[in-house]
């Protein structure tokens, strides 16, 4: 059975650098980091000192409280660094790979029952990739979520397109949704646009949902609100579909590997792309960096920005390259035509050409204000909530009317183009991302 | 250069540190800054409130130019003087310039002034209030007196609330409002209406009445209304009156520029007139008026009220069906202040202010009635 859920409201943004699909190179790195910042609600407690040998698989941190949640390493090798930051908290931990990886024999076995499912993705260091819903945090183990949600797409900018880095690892993605359905019903959701030609459409054991419209529909967050919104008291998981392909992989071959196609892209890209590469990977193995360029680890609207030492993420599996936006334009507010900026305000004349594809920077084009025209964020926004009232309710910490306006539905992404949209430049994600923490302070 | 306007001395810490704002404000009137994002979304849409103050400002252009020119229609027809377009434009354009000079300088040396004093940079909102004071008043309004109003609307209505963006009421019409209730000599009646203050004295006919359509409709009906203006007249604004407000066609132009870019709302516009001409077509059949429905819309600041006014995202409803019922309001109440009121005939002006009021309550309950439904909608999914 499938449901069809059509979202008219949103934005694409038309940025240049969509990634070609080709693979460009096999990045073997030399160094990888395991970053507990990944996570969301991780308190690490580090199990290994400089020195120690470790496997793909073999644990190198464990959460403060609940000591069952690992993080893994995803290759063989020596433990180079334990990297901190400020107040000694830890930032990463550095692996020194092997030039012939060995792996942690996990057992190729399809879990029968939820214990076991949560007993592999524990032991495996896979037990992060599920989210909790609400807050978007690390699934606890007395959870009992009603669903288990997976977006097959994302309609993020520039987004790595999933059929072409998953689209021959069907196997892998059914053995993860078997797992997963252990635990609570799954749902998939699947392009409308491409539903026959893609791989997703294959995967049985879920409940499918067909969907349409511009970006955020991609965003699980947004389709879980319309499909299963959200009570006060209940918990649903996600997870996003790289992630269940590598749990998938891992039951059909007992072992941990990582390995992906991250996408390369942006406008200040020499050339776009995927590479194939481990989470942990420095960026600069897996693509040139020239000049003053922001190096984002996900895409625009809510990447991190991973500097150009930096090390791709656990979830991220695109990297954008943006130009620092630095240059001042003289009267640039008032000139009647700005062919190299973008606006979705008919003040400027962007919709004279709407097939153009921008070379867009980071420059942030204004001062920040008081909130003055907020109707924009209702038309990037496709959800039954008012984004205006809940970000002044995070604003206040007014926990009644967080709950209200639906605080529990949201994720600072699901909101990430009202980021983009506001004239007054405030930071929407900031904002929901302190109501957040305040529900979980509160709520504990 | 820019550059050599900001040195050290401006900077944190310089000597004229406390002057930064200023500082910061023409630096970035002149170049968008270089400021790059440094959290959330790392691209960013080209549209910031300069650009969109600046569209409200264009967008008034025509009603203030048609306005001028009115100005000095109406000087001439009043003395019988013998000039032509340019005559009559550029004595509307002299009269009205210390106007716009008064207004800018008063307003803006206290939004700089507490931009400074709060550290924060200095809000674009003014670019437009400015504008529109010198179009809401009477032309020949001592110069003292807008400076006074404007300085009170500014500091009391804008300034204390914390700038721009947190206003209750619309600044504008509050210094308007300000000017009627403590001036009402120079702001009423059916003397202040026509630019007379260097002709006047020239000519030394001073008590020369030049009343607007809707004081003569007030005081001797519509036979006399028609008898001095056509409809038409009061269409194409060859009507004495606030300069800005009497052109229709003007401010249709003005109406058509804020609704293509977005930045008001045409729902506020729509209903507004929508609620002027249903109270105009009631007053009508209830006898309280013998003057037909549409009048109401032509005549006065009514239509430059709708499109100018109440729009103002900051003081109107910000939800959407706040918006139909905040608008409708606006147009119903100010017809309902001109047919049964028996001392002030025109009720655009308390009626934007009063439902700027109530613009907060409207929102709470739509937003409040939206969370009740969709609180069920999620228990019965």
């Amino acid at each position: 059975m499938s449901n069809n859920l059509d979202l008219k409201k949103g934005l694409n943004i038309p940025l240049k650098g969509s990634p070609a699909r080709e693979v460009l190179a096999s990045v073997i790195p030399d160094v990888v980091a395991v970053k507990p910042t990944d996570f969301k609600g991780f308190v690490p407690r580090l199990l290994v000192k400089e020195g120690d040998r470790v496997l793909a698989g073999s644990p190198v941190m464990a959460h403060k409280q609940i000591p069952e949640i690992l993080l893994t390493s995803p290759v063989s090798g020596t433990v180079q660094e334990i990297v901190r930051g400020e107040k000694r908290k830890l930032l990463a931990v550095l692996v020194k790979a092997d030039e012939n990886q060995e792996y942690v024999s996990f057992g190729a076995k399809a879990p029968q029952t939820a214990e076991e499912t949560k007993e592999l993705l524990l032991k495996s260091g896979l037990w992060g990739s599920l989210i909790q819903r609400p807050y978007g945090v690390l699934a606890g183990l007395e959870d009992k979520p009603k669903a288990i949600f997976i977006s097959s797409f994302s309609t993020d900018p520039l987004a790595a397109d999933t059929d072409f880095t998953l689209g021959d690892s069907l196997q892998d993605l059914q053995a993860g949704v078997n797992a997963l359905a252990k635990i609570a019903p799954v749902h998939l959701s699947i392009r409308k646009e491409v539903y026959s030609s893609t791989t997703f459409h294959k995967v049985e054991n879920v409940v499918e949902h067909l969907v349409s419209g511009p970006h955020p529909a991609g965003n699980v967050g947004v389709q879980i609100s319309h499909i299963s919104p959200i009570r006060k008291g209940e918990t649903v998981w996600t997870i996003a579909p790289q992630q269940l392909a590598d749990i998938g992989h891992l039951i059909n071959t007992g072992k941990l590997d990582l390995t992906r196609k991250v996408a390369i892209t942006g406008p200040a890209a020499e050339k776009t792309g995927y590479v194939i590469a481990l989470p942990g990977t420095p960026v600069k193995e897996l693509t040139g960096i020239e000049g003053d360029v922001r190096v984002i680890g996900g895409n625009v609207l809510s990447g991190e920005n991973l500097g150009a030492d930096g090390y791709l993420g656990f979830f991220q599996d695109q990297i954008t390259l943006l130009r620092e936006g630095r240059e001042r334009e003289w009267f640039g507010w008032a000139k009647p035509f700005r062919p190299k900026v973008h606006s979705t305000s008919w003040c400027y004349f962007s919709w004279l050409t709407p097939g153009k594809k921008y070379d867009l920077d980071t420059n942030l084009h204004g001062g920040v204000r008081a909130f003055v025209e907020t109707k924009c964020f209702e038309d990037v926004t496709p959800m039954d909530i008012f984004p205006i009232y809940l970000i002044k309710a995070c604003l206040a910490g007014d926990i009644e009317k967080m709950e209200k306006f639906g605080i529990y539905e949201v994720l600072p992404e699901d909101l990430a183009l009202c980021d983009y949209v506001d004239p007054s430049k405030n930071e929407i994600q900031a904002i929901i991302q302190k109501g957040i923490d305040l529900m979980i302070k509160e709520m504990a | 250069m820019a550059d050599e306007k900001k040195p050290g001395l401006f900077e944190k810490g310089g000597k004229l540190y406390w002057l930064h704002s200023s500082i910061d404000a023409f630096d970035t009137f002149l170049r968008v800054p270089g400021t790059v994002t440094s959290k959330g979304a790392h691209v960013r849409d080209g549209i910031d409130l300069k650009r969109v103050m600046i569209m409200v400002v264009i967008a008034l252009v025509p009603a203030a130019l048609f306005g001028m020119y009115n100005v000095g229609l109406q000087t001439s027809t009043l003395y019988g003087l013998d000039w032509n377009f340019w005559h009559m434009f550029w004595y509307g354009l002299l009269r009205m310039l210390p106007l716009f000079v008064v207004s800018y300088v008063v307003g803006l040396g206290i939004e700089f002034a507490s931009a400074q004093i709060r550290g924060e940079e200095v809000n674009e909102g003014y670019l437009v209030t400015g504008f529109l004071i010198p179009l809401i008043v009477p032309v020949d309004v001592p110069l003292w007196m807008l400076a006074l109003a404007t300085a009170f609307s500014v500091i009391f209505v804008k300034e204390v609330f914390g700038g721009t963006g947190m206003n209750i009421w619309n600044p504008a019409l509050v210094a308007r409002a300000f000017l009627f209730f403590s001036y009402p000599s120079s702001m009423s009646g059916s003397s202040v209406w026509v630019s007379k203050t260097w002709v006047g004295a020239l000519k030394d006919v001073d008590a020369i009445s030049a009343a607007t359509p809707l004081a003569i409709a007030h005081e001797s009906g519509l036979e006399a209304l028609d008898a001095q203006y056509s409809f038409m007249d009061m269409f194409w604004g060859f009507i004495p009156g606030s300069t800005g407000e009497t052109c229709v066609v003007a401010i249709l132009l003005g109406a058509l520029i804020l609704v293509w870019t977005g930045v008001a709302s045409w729902k506020i516009m729509v209903s507004s007139v929508a609620g002027g001409l249903l109270v105009g077509w009631l007053g009508q059949l209830a006898g309280a008026t013998e003057l037909p429905f549409y009048y109401q819309i032509v005549m006065g600041g009514f239509l430059f009220g709708s499109v100018f006014m109440a729009t103002d995202p900051v003081t109107a409803a910000q939800t959407e069906t706040g918006k139909w019922i905040y608008g409708f309001l606006v147009g119903a109440l100010a017809v309902v202040v001109r047919l049964w009121n028996p001392g002030y005939m025109e009720g655009m002006m308390l009626a934007i202010l009063l439902m700027n009021t109530f613009a907060p309550l409207i929102d709470h309950c739509v937003v409040t009635s939206a969370v009740n439904r969709r609180a069920k909608k999620v228990l019965n999914a």
